[in-house]
């Protein structure tokens, strides 16, 4: 006991002694130091769209309608927001708001940054699409601009949750590396850039005049630690204060630390399994053949018998609690309650392995089928454990499962190219149904931009034309009649099949509080001093 | 010696040019950048926006050629993930694996010379039995076993260290250094250790076998005979000569710990240029894969360059020029 706290003594000295006084002795937390364990890949928020480059432009930079915990619209830099017309939306900015280099705010800046979104070079994955319904930007005054779309288009206040305000004057001949070198990311955010190190860490000084709550502390230290048990150990040895992306495997232990407190919500991810609707009814699905190894010559998945007995054959609960370490909570949809789109009443399908086998029977499988099920091994938490589980309960049923666990890497392109029978996967929705149904339902059209990330191909034109009509209906309570009545035929035809949703974890020092956020953005501003 | 060094220079350019032919049709075979890179909710036409973007539209043989063209003009192309020039990227983070890799060198030869030498000198004392069996403790742990533990015991536990990181840094030739301060040399400790713990096994094994066998050589009787004292036999005929194998294997070791410490790098969240490469694979990032390799297959060739004129110094029998094969 005794070497241990001469040694920390020397240590605080010496941090003392190389001009950290902050850090050791500056009294109630002056420097928050917080882990992440994806990397931030720029500080251009205009550059990636990527959770943790959003994350962090969330702290330095602010939305016109910013979101809350439960991804509920906020005011922002706009303080009201309402369609003048159904195709003109009006947004009132906030007044007195001043960017991190002391320029003011106004409409000029939210003109230069929506014209800003398609013109970053070499982004791998752009801000366009939010830019793309706009016809026309009218600055009306400094603090009212309005955007005029090519057709009605209820889902601007949405689209405007994902865009962040740059200074116009500022990043106006910037580029993306001006932004990684922190010269350009002056944002109106709680806390400004001090120093940026790829890949390493980023240094934050609080906004002392940021227009909403002040931030807590003084200083903030992000870090990337990118190894979940790295991280784990920075935590418990001190180094840092507060981590994301806990893995489950460490979740009983750090229960029981009574140094560590955690903070946990459900989230907006659900964990999936797809299935080939590519195949017609009398071909041949890639993985499927019957119990003899010989080709079936049809698909059984385009029969809804047959998915309806695969989902009922999945014990979820024995899942979320084995595997996931009761970090999920089953499902039967893509959204959980409470988010615009969710289908009251639509729980989890029933355990039921009996009568999984019946609906087989009556199908015309009696004796089951052969199949092998496709997960990536690096992606989602714990996905090829929950795929190996799958497998073992389909066989029970008699469709005999080979598991197969690849790298992400080339997971996903063989998935995207349909080459698989059934493949386990996830979605990040946005709080709206609208969001899951066209990227993973719709039928796949590049016209309309629709199912991009629907790999299995399913297509149903009653969905369709449900979903067609939500895009263009500007009364919210119609509009989602429309997107719950379209989620509901999807799932009850076994569009995919749905396992569970993530639960998002956090943990922290016990002098740390956090409000955990359902989208897994880790910022700086939702962590502050427990309240004592 | 002049034509020695241009042959050689040859076989680097030769190992290269392969190599990077053998990762772009490799990242091709694996998959599609773009499918990882992208945001999961981009829509077709932001999809094929983004293959543009990144060049990747135009056939595989062309997107080759256009690199070549680049490289003979220095510039190995940017990165998919960050816009930023690939070889900037890895240079950045050069310092910190470098310091690492020496120190790790450092660990191993001022441990496990001296503890070799003993270990040889008195083959039969319980302390060499136990030196030895070390050694192999030292060989069969897993890095990744080994960095935890010493995570757990010495910054969870006895809170002596801190776990992860590079601590302070301070500015040396424009570059940041974490040998410089005392917060950074403590940062450096574990993963140094940890880095070092098969080369010191392996410094130690190679030196008592050298002892060994070079203290039945009849020079080594005769110094004896004509009375030399038992410090200079060791230190100046037994060691000089025990000093060849070591010094090759320390060099080839070295380049390995600069360009592989991946596990080491990713455990103790060093942000060298092994976790830049292993995130760089995970996301099929293929400009920092080839520059990185580039820059690899360079210095394991003058690192055996080096080896090879440093042999020449050691031993005088060895020609350099009846070496480049």
């Amino acid at each position: 006991m005794k070497p241990k706290i001469r040694r920390r003594d020397i240590a605080a000295a010496f941090a003392v002694g190389a001009g950290l006084a902050l850090a050791a002795g500056g009294g109630a937390a002056q420097t928050m130091t917080m882990a992440v364990g994806a990397p931030v890949t720029s500080l251009d928020p205009h550059y990636h769209q990527l959770s943790p480059n959003n994350a962090i432009a969330d702290t330095i930079f602010d939305r016109l309608i910013n979101t809350d915990a439960t991804s509920r619209s906020i005011p922002g830099l706009a303080t009201e927001w309402r369609a003048i017309e159904p195709t003109v939306w009006e947004f009132r900015l906030r007044p007195n708001v001043r960017f991190h280099n002391g320029n003011a705010f106004t409409a000029e800046d939210v003109a230069f940054t929506l014209q800003r979104l398609p013109n970053v070079p070499n982004s791998p994955s752009s801000f366009a699409a939010y830019s793309r319904p706009i016809s026309r930007i009218e600055i009306v005054d400094p603090l009212t601009i309005r955007l005029h779309t090519h057709q009605p288009y209820p889902l601007l206040p949405l689209d405007m949750t994902n865009v962040r305000i740059v200074d116009k004057e500022t990043a106006e001949n910037a580029t993306t590396a001006d932004f990684n070198e922190v010269r350009a990311a002056q944002g109106t955010g709680p806390y400004r850039v001090i120093s940026h190190r790829n890949g390493d860490r980023i240094e934050l000084e609080r906004n002392d005049t940021y227009w909403g709550e002040r931030a807590p502390f003084q200083r903030v230290s992000y870090r990337m630690i990118t190894n979940d048990a790295a991280r784990t150990a920075a935590l418990l040895a001190g180094d840092v204060e507060f981590i994301d992306q806990v893995p489950t495997t460490d979740l009983a232990k750090l229960r029981g630390d009574n140094r560590v407190r955690l903070s946990e919500t459900l989230g907006l991810r659900l964990i999936f399994l797809g299935l080939d609707h590519l195949r017609g009814p009398d071909e041949n699905s890639p993985f499927i053949t019957d119990s003899n190894g010989q080709p079936l010559g049809r698909n059984p998945l385009r029969d809804v018998r047959v998915r309806r007995a695969l989902s009922m054959a999945i014990d979820r609960n024995a899942i979320v609690s084995r595997i996931m370490e009761g970090a999920a909570a089953p499902a039967g949809q893509f959204l959980p309650e409470g988010v615009f789109g969710h289908v009251p009443g639509l729980g989890a399908p029933a355990f039921d392995p009996d009568g999984a086998r019946r609906l087989l029977a009556e199908a015309g499988y009696p004796q089951g089928f052969r199949i092998q099920l496709n997960s990536p091994n690096d992606r989602y938490v714990n996905d090829s454990r929950i795929a190996q589980a799958i497998g073992q309960m389909w066989t029970r049923i008699g469709v005999r499962t080979a598991v197969e666990a690849q790298p992400w890497t080339t997971f996903i392109g063989r998935a995207g190219r349909q080459e698989y029978s059934t493949f386990l996967i996830g979605w990040g929705s946005n709080p709206d149904g609208s969001h899951p149904l066209r990227n993973v339902i719709a039928t796949v059209s590049r016209e309309r931009g629709w199912g991009a990330s629907n790999r299995g191909r399913y297509s149903n034109p009653q969905v369709d034309r449900l979903l067609e009509q939500s895009l263009s209906e500007m009364d919210e309570a119609k509009r989602e009649r429309l997107i719950v009545e379209a989620m509901r035929i999807a799932m009850e035809d076994v569009a995919v099949i749905p396992l569970h949703i993530q639960t998002n974890i956090w943990a922290m020092r016990r002098h740390l509080e956090h409000t955990p956020r359902n989208d897994e953005l880790t910022r700086a501003q939702d962590v502050r001093p427990a309240a004592r | 010696m002049t034509v020695y060094l241009l042959r050689r220079l040859m076989q680097a350019l030769l190992v290269v040019l392969a190599m990077s032919v053998i990762v772009f049709v490799g990242v091709y075979a694996i998959g599609d950048p773009v499918e990882i890179l992208i945001s999961p909710d981009a829509d077709q036409i932001e999809r094929e926006r983004a293959v543009r973007a990144l060049g990747l539209d135009r056939p595989l043989w062309e997107q080759y050629v256009v690199f070549l063209g680049n490289a003979l003009r220095g510039d190995l192309g940017n990165s998919f993930v960050f816009n930023e020039p690939a070889l900037k990227l890895i240079l950045q983070r050069m310092p910190a694996t470098l310091e690492l890799a020496f120190g790790a060198m450092f660990l191993a030869i001022i441990i496990g010379l001296p503890l070799g030498l003993y270990a040889g000198l008195r083959p039969n004392s319980p302390v060499s039995k136990t030196i030895m069996a070390g050694s192999i403790l030292g060989f069969s742990l897993p890095t990744f076993w080994v960095g935890l533990m010493l995570i757990m015991v010495f910054a969870v536990q006895l809170g002596w260290l801190p776990s992860t990181g590079r601590g302070d840094t301070a500015s040396l030739f424009g570059l940041h250094w974490s040998f410089l301060t005392l917060d950074g040399l403590s940062h450096m400790a574990m993963p140094a250790l940890n880095l070092a713990l098969f080369k010191i096994s392996l410094v130690i094994r190679l030196t008592r076998a050298g002892v060994r066998e070079t203290m039945l050589m009849d020079y080594v009787k005769f110094a004896r005979a004509k009375g030399l004292s038992p410090a200079r036999v060791t230190f100046v005929h037994v060691f000089k000569n025990i000093l060849i194998p070591v010094v090759t294997v320390v060099g080839l070791e070295l380049g390995s710990t600069i360009a592989f410490s991946v596990v080491t790098e990713s455990v103790f969240a060093w942000p060298g240029m092994g976790k830049l490469i292993i995130d760089s694979i995970n996301v099929l990032d293929r400009p920092v894969i080839v520059a990185y390799l580039i820059i690899i297959v360079l210095m394991f060739i003058t690192i055996n360059l080096i080896v090879d004129v440093t042999y020449s110094l050691l031993d005088p029998r060895v020609r350099l020029e009846s070496k480049g094969t």
